[in-house]
């Protein structure tokens, strides 16, 4: 019982998140207050549309996360981890759906617009009890965890790695675009689920409810962090860096290589869910193109940008690319896909270590120099 | 029917006429036309009259007689109530319609339409006036016109035609004209005729793949006479499983021309991707570059689509390889050795060429021309015909593979490559300049890659989302068929076309896409190194 709990609350202890982790909930603290309780007309106000973004910027970081703890700590780059964190939505997005009740457009007590629209006289199996918020919670940690156990199983006991397991990665999530694409599939096809009403009996529409699922994506990243630390700090996070680095030594030590890839990996998916649920309700529709292969391999670069394998880059790497993204589609949409794109390769040929590692050659510079002399350089 | 019956001697006579008005082009003009009197006569008729002014009409073998009974078929014919000239109608919209002198062809102007009184057709002459004409079309000299009137004739013999067609058939025919209206005729038959010629009937209709055929027989399986109904189902019995190989091969025709367009736009990333092991996601967009090539070659020659065609290989293959060297030299060389960075980096690049594209040329699809030797089908039979173009693809991905081969297998420069892929410090050793082998392996895949675009201009869309729509469809043949192995990408290529072409039918375009992810998604779980896996060292890494 102890060693558990040490095993969780030992991140706590570690400088970096303790940074980390100050960081977050000041800037929880700092958005809520300015919110609350600045004047309408003052410059300092943070309007309902800006924390709803930045709430939308955390969910993009704890995915960021999830990739991270992949790609950073086993070596696998995941190019399907869009899927996951749509499932995740999905499964949100279906609760939300029958909290509608008799409130859509046709009025049907249970079925969901969309389905009386194509003429569907009753709910298909799978969304049963999706009307119960804590079915749906299970399902958003459910979904992309089992799809990530079926295939992660397969891939790895069959040691597909590297290159091969990107594409097929990304192969999954253009298979599962083109499923839910269909109608018949019964998500609504290319409008995805939207119109959604309340979540938990708040009204979605007022600014506390979006305040609260600001705070509630602010705290689940923070828990998704201390989890990934932990795992990272653990025996079997070594042993998982140990697979990165030398998959076949690993093996040959005698540890099962698998299993230890497919813990890690279900839970990335699971966090992955995680954001995906908390990004529907703030932006208000969830569609096929979140499993687009672009946007998976747009996540990863975030990750790069941030610095590989530290977790905190990628929260910088996620919340910066999508910052610019909001900038540049505002100013000069065009624009973007060429900063993308060369965001892409400059990160990757000048930046190998991201902004992260930047961050520690700095430090490292900074404790070689003379305190002092350090002191005057930040100055 | 007295006016089909002298169409026999029709023939000489139009032929006669022909040779009449080529002789003496002067002869409508210094004398009285005699087609004046022939329009005067049919504009005159009573409906009782009319098949005898029709008959005066063809029997006069006049050239110009098939173009005066379109226009009367049409309502086309009125006469002009203060002249009682006898006028063609060209254009009936408005207040004034435009006229012209159906003897000369001279366009008249204008004229009120209240100047105008229609010679009025009935409904029973109009059915023979068909008749007739098609038996015109029957008689012409001219082969495409004689076999379009045959096609025409299927399904539409009756009592008024049988015996003309029969009398045609007992003469020499072109054999394709011939087998048609034979068909005709026993289509008539199995309805009309006795037992004896519905016996017959089934006879020549057993093993025609026509529709009208099939649908004859289908009337013939629901009749009275058991005798008839048993043979009728028995011909049609044998038509069914004729139509059915017919469309396994074009299943099979659809699944190579498809499997072809996977392989072209697979092959150049088993170059870079499985023989220099780089991961070029822009690979999809170096195809789009060698499609907007071809349409670029078009703008340049207008009128000319198939000269800029094959001027757009030579082209299309510079262009993307070009392009190549460019992405080798300025981002590939710098991560050798860091196979996901070079998938980002990559990736990165085709977004950039993609958005170029948008915002230099047009975010929407440009449309390339087909040129005529490419464009129509090659009619097997009644049930099966290849499209042109599709034939010329799976060709050109014959070629161009078999070319790779050779460079690969024949060449010196393909003996660096494989030596630089099986030990690149061991090859520089010996000699070979490993960085040239890089950037000339490079720009051959990247040229194999526009020459697909040039490929593909032909048989889909050419836009900026061109590339996108091959990339995962690419990687996932060379992974299917093998890393570093061309066989494989060629077998596998044709065998996920002819595979997802199986599937379509019962499945649907998307669904079967799908599927076929997922079949190969399964399959690597089973044989991680593809169909044909390397073997030894080269396996490594």
């Amino acid at each position: 019982m102890a060693s558990s709990q040490t095993w969780l609350l030992r991140p706590l202890q570690e400088r970096s998140t303790q940074i980390f982790l100050g960081v977050l909930f000041s800037a929880l603290i700092v958005v809520t207050f300015l919110h609350l309780f600045m004047p309408q007309d003052s410059a300092l106000h943070v309007s309902a549309y800006t924390v709803t973004l930045l709430g939308k910027y955390l969910c993009y970081a704890l995915l960021a996360v999830a990739v991270d703890l992949v790609w950073g700590y086993l070596g696998i780059l995941s190019l399907g981890h869009g899927a996951f964190f749509a499932l995740g939505g999905y499964a949100m997005g279906m609760y939300l759906m029958r909290q509608i009740g008799d409130r859509g457009t046709y009025g049907d007590p249970v079925l969901p617009d969309f389905m009386v629209f194509l003429n569907w006289d009753s709910l298909p199996w799978y969304w049963q009890g999706f009307d119960m918020a804590w079915f749906a919670f299970i399902m958003v940690l459910l979904a992309p965890g089992l799809l990530a156990l079926v295939f992660g199983f397969l891939a790895f006991r069959s040691r597909v790695t590297g290159v091969y397991l990107s594409i097929i990665t990304q192969a999954l999530t253009f298979a599962l675009m083109l499923a839910f694409f269909r109608n018949e599939m019964g998500f609504g096809g290319n409008n995805g689920l939207t119109d959604f009403r309340d979540i938990l009996g708040f009204n979605l529409r007022t600014d506390a409810t979006r305040l609260g699922l600001f705070i509630a994506t602010g705290i689940a990243l923070a828990i998704g962090y201390i989890i990934c630390r932990a795992i990272v700090t653990s025996k079997l996070g070594r042993v998982s860096i140990a697979c990165r680095d030398a998959e076949a030594r690993t093996r040959f030590l005698g540890y099962r290589v698998e299993r230890v890839q497919l813990f890690v990996f279900v839970v990335s998916a699971m966090l992955a869910g995680v954001a995906g649920a908390l990004y529907v309700p703030q932006v208000g529709i969830i569609n096929p193109s979140e499993f687009s292969p672009l946007f998976s391999i747009e996540i990863v670069v975030w990750v790069a940008l941030g610095g590989r394998a530290t977790l905190y880059g990628a929260v910088i790497g996620a919340i910066l690319v999508n910052y610019a993204k909001t900038v540049f589609t505002g100013v000069m949409p065009d624009a973007w896909l060429f900063a993308l794109g060369a965001l892409f390769v400059l990160v990757t040929v000048f930046l190998p270590k991201g902004i992260a590692g930047l961050l520690q050659k700095r430090k490292k510079a900074q404790d070689d120099d003379d305190p002092a002399t350090a002191q005057e350089a930040t100055a | 029917m007295g006016i089909l019956r002298s169409l026999l001697s029709l023939r000489l006579a139009s032929l006669l006429a022909l040779l009449m008005a080529i002789a003496a082009p002067a002869f409508s003009q210094t004398e009285e036309d005699p087609g004046q009197a022939l329009l005067a006569n049919l504009a005159d008729a009573s409906p009782r009259q009319m098949d005898a002014a029709i008959e005066a009409i063809v029997n006069s073998g006049d050239p110009r007689a098939r173009s005066w009974l379109d226009a009367f078929g049409n309502n086309r014919l009125s006469r002009n109530k203060d002249t009682g000239q006898v006028v063609v109608v060209l254009r009936n919209v408005g207040r004034d319609w435009t006229i012209a002198d159906p003897l000369t062809g001279e366009n008249l102007g204008e004229i009120s339409r209240r100047e105008l009184d229609r010679v009025n057709i009935n409904n029973a002459i109009r059915g023979k006036l068909e008749g007739v004409l098609a038996m015109l079309d029957l008689y012409s000299t001219n082969p495409e016109i004689q076999r379009t009137a045959a096609e025409a004739m299927m399904g539409k013999v009756n009592e008024t035609v049988i015996e003309p067609l029969n009398n045609l058939l007992a003469q020499d025919l072109p054999a394709r004209v011939r087998d048609r209206l034979e068909l005709a005729v026993a289509i008539y038959q199995l309805e009309q005729g006795d037992a004896q010629a519905k016996a017959d009937a089934i006879t020549t209709l057993t093993g025609s793949l026509h529709s009208r055929a099939r649908a004859a027989l289908n009337n013939a399986v629901a009749g009275d006479d058991p005798a008839i109904a048993a043979s009728a189902k028995a011909a049609l019995i044998s038509i069914e499983q004729k139509l059915k190989m017919n469309r396994a091969a074009e299943t099979l025709y659809f699944g190579l021309s498809l499997g072809s367009v996977l392989v072209l736009a697979a092959i150049g990333l088993a170059i870079t991707f499985g023989v220099m092991g780089v991961i070029n996601m822009a690979h999809g967009e170096l195809i789009m570059l060698g499609a907007y090539t071809t349409w670029g070659m078009q703008q340049l020659l207008p009128g000319q689509p198939g000269l800029a065609l094959i001027l757009s290989i030579p082209a299309g293959f510079m262009v993307a390889a070009l392009a190549g060297i460019a992405i080798e030299r300025s981002v590939i060389q710098y991560l050798k050795g860091r196979p996901l960075e070079t998938l980002l980096a990559t990736f990165g690049i085709s977004l950039i060429l993609q958005q170029l594209v948008r915002t230099v040329i047009s975010p929407l699809n440009r449309s390339v021309t087909t040129p005529e030797w490419m464009s129509g089908s090659l009619v097997i039979n009644d049930a099966l015909s290849l499209t042109l173009n599709r034939l010329y693809v799976i060709g050109f991905a014959l070629v161009v593979f078999a070319g790779l081969m050779l460079i690969m297998r024949r060449t010196r420069l393909g003996l660096e490559v494989r030596a630089v892929t099986q030990n690149r410090a061991m090859a520089r050793s010996m000699g070979i300049k490993a960085t040239r082998v890089d950037i000339m392996t490079f720009a051959l895949g990247s040229g194999v890659a526009g020459l697909a675009g040039v490929a593909l201009s032909q048989i889909t869309n050419v836009g900026p989302n061109l590339g996108q729509n091959y990339i995962i469809d690419s990687f996932m043949v060379v992974v299917f068929g093998g890393v570093g192995n061309l066989w494989g990408t060629l077998v596998a290529g044709l065998t996920l076309g002819t595979i997802n072409q199986i599937l379509e039918p019962w499945a649907g375009a998307v669904l079967a896409k799908i599927m076929v992810l997922v079949m190969i998604i399964l399959f690597i779980q089973k044989r991680p190194r593809g169909l044909f896996p390397q073997k030894g060292r080269a396996a490594e890494g």
